[in-house]
């Protein structure tokens, strides 16, 4: 019965709720962490921390998901009133997208150099591109300036997930150079970054795995002028993912 | 009167199928699974020898089973050619040949059911005489004829909605059937409950958390006691001749914030030894004292008898969610021996009575604060095994830190009651790896190294093998004596239960679940 009135209070007045986030942050911090992480970062629920989440694309069911919860594993929150459930919400938001900042460069610019240095020659925007490296579509919206600076002039320094460099020695003493696309006690599954095919070895079959952590497929930008740098972060950081 | 009291003791006998005698002799029938972990004594071991290093290589699937429900995390139960499962407030009989399923029972989880800070899981049956005993999410403990899944009583263990819940598989002993509960981050005040066996009717209730007047409530400050949490969410072992009942309890409530609740808080973060006649408890041993990380010690004792430092004990184990091994006098509830089996950084050791000497500032703050390990531990509720063939206990370890941050928190009857949390070290950081502990001190023996902190518990053989699973959904065995790997199979999910064997057709089996589906795993 309180599921139905819950559900009743909250089509009323969902709508009028104002968020204040920094509420939604104490209510987060302590109903919320105990699954999702301090500061959303994820847990035995999943992470908070990114632009679009799959099961609360809007505002609206975001809230909905907060109110009701998801069965069987998230808990509703009948305790809460709308505004706390809004103000939740808009927490939830805002860990999710680095907010805009001023910058420097020339976002215009940016994107003709995007094509020109070679970015364009491993990375997706929008569908267009190669796609050997992560998909740059949203990039802007979860990375700030100076992450996206650094990204660029030291690309070993903040490894994505998922590009870990690997040197597999095996036993007849050959090298397999490859990024690691799988990974379990028994098999690793590299992908070449020349031509993108998968190889798949029994770690039995092998001599050695050499994990290169502080490698990055990636080259340095440093050399580029730095006017061009900013113009690049510009328009990376224009990149939050709401083109359709 | 005595004329009728015969007659019905009679028909108790006929219709028994599995007398508690049966259970209390389990390596007598190393064919069938008795018991949650195989036997009383929490070894979760089969006495089968026919898989060994020399053919475990040549094991296939045999048969699976599909759930409905998300990943199982079951242990299920084998007697005389039938397999009993569980998934929550629902139980199956399978034929042990083919998997078919021969009776189903659903009990309809409330609408207004929440689980407040765990999955929605079931870990097993019990069973005992001619009945089947499930516990449910919305805390009722069922008895069903083991024949046919039809209701024979279902109590009432708690109310659930403040939070209390039950996930674990009971354990049924002479006459009684035992059970604990979920809550511990809802602010319950946990207990060990046994039930009458042939009636429901409640045998007797042990608190965790002592009220006024009893010893250790002076370790709760103000009325702390009151929703001090200390859950009882996994199952016990047992010791026939002392008639002790072994139970883990949880950490205290609020998790990550001890600010209200000063002092040790007895009794979580300990092992306590009940009289299995009344419940009255004969010793107890905390692990972790005034516990501001969630370490629950929520482990199933492991009993075994062992030569230490010249002497015969009865000893109890545990690796611990702490990160230290402990082995402990059963009989006294004396610490034994004890060491670090995994990386922690919270603790500069134990001292000769076991207790850990806190490193300082290692209590949550709002800044936060990095320990190891994470909040789910060096272990968590999976099983590790013990083989009295090689003496060796083995556990899959976990190797992970997290940053643990103290929130305020404030009780609301079936909200968080939990007052932090922490985020862990990124995923690359962290790992895993099957460890072999010598029994009796914790030191290690060998390891096989994991991608990342598992989920799975572990099975040990006679033949010499250890069963387990990883996270990347492999399940394997590898070498008891060495680690050596042995045999391992892609099972397509994350593997989150608990291994048992046994015969079907007079030939060894081994069952383990991965993500929604259990296997069955036979020589061809």
């Amino acid at each position: 019965m309180w599921q139905l009135l819950v559900v009743a209070a909250f089509a009323q007045s969902a709508h009028d709720a104002v968020a204040d986030v920094a509420l939604g942050k104490r209510i987060f911090d302590s109903q919320c962490t105990v699954c999702h992480g301090q500061g959303g970062t994820g847990g035995r629920g999943p992470a908070l921390t990114k632009p679009l989440l799959p099961k609360a694309p809007d505002d609206g069911a975001l809230r909905k998901v907060i109110a009701m919860g998801l069965p069987p594993e998230m808990p509703g929150s009948w305790q809460l009133s709308v505004r706390e459930v809004a103000s939740v919400a808009g927490y939830v938001r805002s860990l999710g997208s680095v907010k805009p900042e001023p910058l420097p460069g020339d976002a215009g610019r940016g994107f003709a150099l995007f094509k020109t240095t070679g970015c364009s020659g491993c990375h997706l925007v929008n569908g267009v591109g190669t796609a050997v490296g992560p998909d740059l579509s949203a990039i802007g919206a979860r990375r700030n300036a100076a992450f996206l600076k650094r990204a660029m002039v030291e690309p070993s320094k903040d490894l994505p997930d998922g590009y870990l460099l690997v040197n597999l020695i095996t036993a007849e003493g050959k090298v397999a150079r490859g990024v690691v696309a799988a990974e379990d006690p028994f098999s690793i599954q590299i992908r070449y970054v020349s031509n993108g095919n998968y190889e798949s070895f029994r770690k039995s079959g092998l001599k050695e795995i050499q994990r290169q952590p502080g490698e990055s497929t990636m080259p340095a930008y440093g050399n580029l002028p730095a006017g061009q740098v900013d113009d690049l972060v510009a328009y990376l950081a224009s990149l939050r993912g709401d083109s359709k | 009167m005595k004329v009728l009291a015969i007659g019905l003791l009679l028909v108790a006998v006929l219709a028994a199928q599995v007398p508690y005698e049966r259970i209390v002799a389990a390596e007598k029938e190393p064919g069938n699974w008795l018991t949650y972990s195989g036997n009383y004594q929490g070894h979760r071991y089969s006495p089968l020898s026919q898989l060994t290093p020399a053919n475990v290589g040549g094991l296939k699937v045999r048969w699976a089973k599909q759930f409905t429900m998300g990943r199982t995390q079951v242990s299920p139960i084998v007697v005389d050619g039938i397999m009993y499962i569980t998934a929550p407030n629902r139980a199956e009989a399978l034929d042990l040949r083919s998997g078919n399923t021969l009776w189903k029972w659903e009990r309809p989880i409330p609408r207004d059911y929440q689980s407040i800070g765990f999955g929605q899981v079931n870990r097993g049956p019990a069973i005992l005489d001619d009945k089947l005993y499930v516990a449910t999410l919305d805390c009722y403990l069922v008895a069903l004829d083991a024949k046919t899944g039809q209701q024979r009583w279902a109590v009432k263990v708690e109310d659930y909605k403040p939070g209390y819940s039950m996930t674990l598989a009971p354990l049924a002993i002479k006459g009684k059937v035992i059970v604990g509960v979920s809550g511990g981050e809802a602010g319950i005040r946990g207990f060990v409950d046994a039930y009458d066996a042939a009636t429901g009717k409640l045998a007797w209730r042990f608190y965790t958390i002592p009220g006024p007047g009893e010893p250790g409530h002076e370790t709760w400050a103000g009325d702390s006691w009151k929703t001090g949490a200390g859950s009882s969410w996994v199952t016990g072992s047992y010791d026939a001749e002392l008639n002790l009942v072994y139970w883990g309890i949880g950490n205290p409530g609020p998790d990550w914030n001890g600010d209200s609740r000063k002092g040790d808080n007895l009794y979580s973060c300990s092992f306590v030894a009940l009289d299995g006649d009344t419940g009255k408890l004969k010793w107890h041993f905390q692990f972790t004292p005034h516990d501001t990380h969630d370490w629950d010690s929520t482990h199933v004792p492991v009993l075994l008898d062992a030569e230490v430092r010249g002497k015969k004990r009865k000893l109890v184990v545990n690796p611990n969610r702490n990160a230290f091994y402990y082995a402990l006098d059963r009989v006294t509830g004396e610490f034994v021996a004890g060491r670090e089996y995994a990386k922690q950084t919270w603790a500069k050791g134990l001292d000769d009575k076991g207790r850990p000497v806190p490193v300082p500032g290692m209590e949550p703050n709002a800044e936060g604060v990095l320990v190891w390990p994470a909040l789910n531990g060096a272990t968590v509720w999976f099983s590790p095994s013990y083989s009295p063939r090689t003496g060796l206990l083995y556990v899959m370890t976990r190797e992970s830190g997290a940053t643990y941050y103290k929130r305020e928190a404030e009780y609301k009857p079936g909200t968080f009651f939990a007052g932090g949390g922490e985020t862990r070290i990124p995923e690359r950081e962290q790992w895993g790896a099957l460890r072999a502990l010598e029994a009796t001190s914790g030191k290690k023996v060998w390891e096989f190294r994991l991608q990342s902190p598992p989920w799975a518990g572990v099975l040990s053989t006679a033949g010499g093998l250890v069963f387990s699973g990883t996270n990347e959904g492999n399940i394997f065995a590898v070498d008891a004596k060495t680690g050596q790997p042995l045999w391992d199979f892609q099972a397509g999910g994350m593997v989150a239960a608990n291994p048992i064997s046994f015969l079907v057709d007079g030939k060894q089996h081994v069952a383990l679940a991965a993500e929604r589906v259990l296997y069955v795993f036979g020589l061809p």
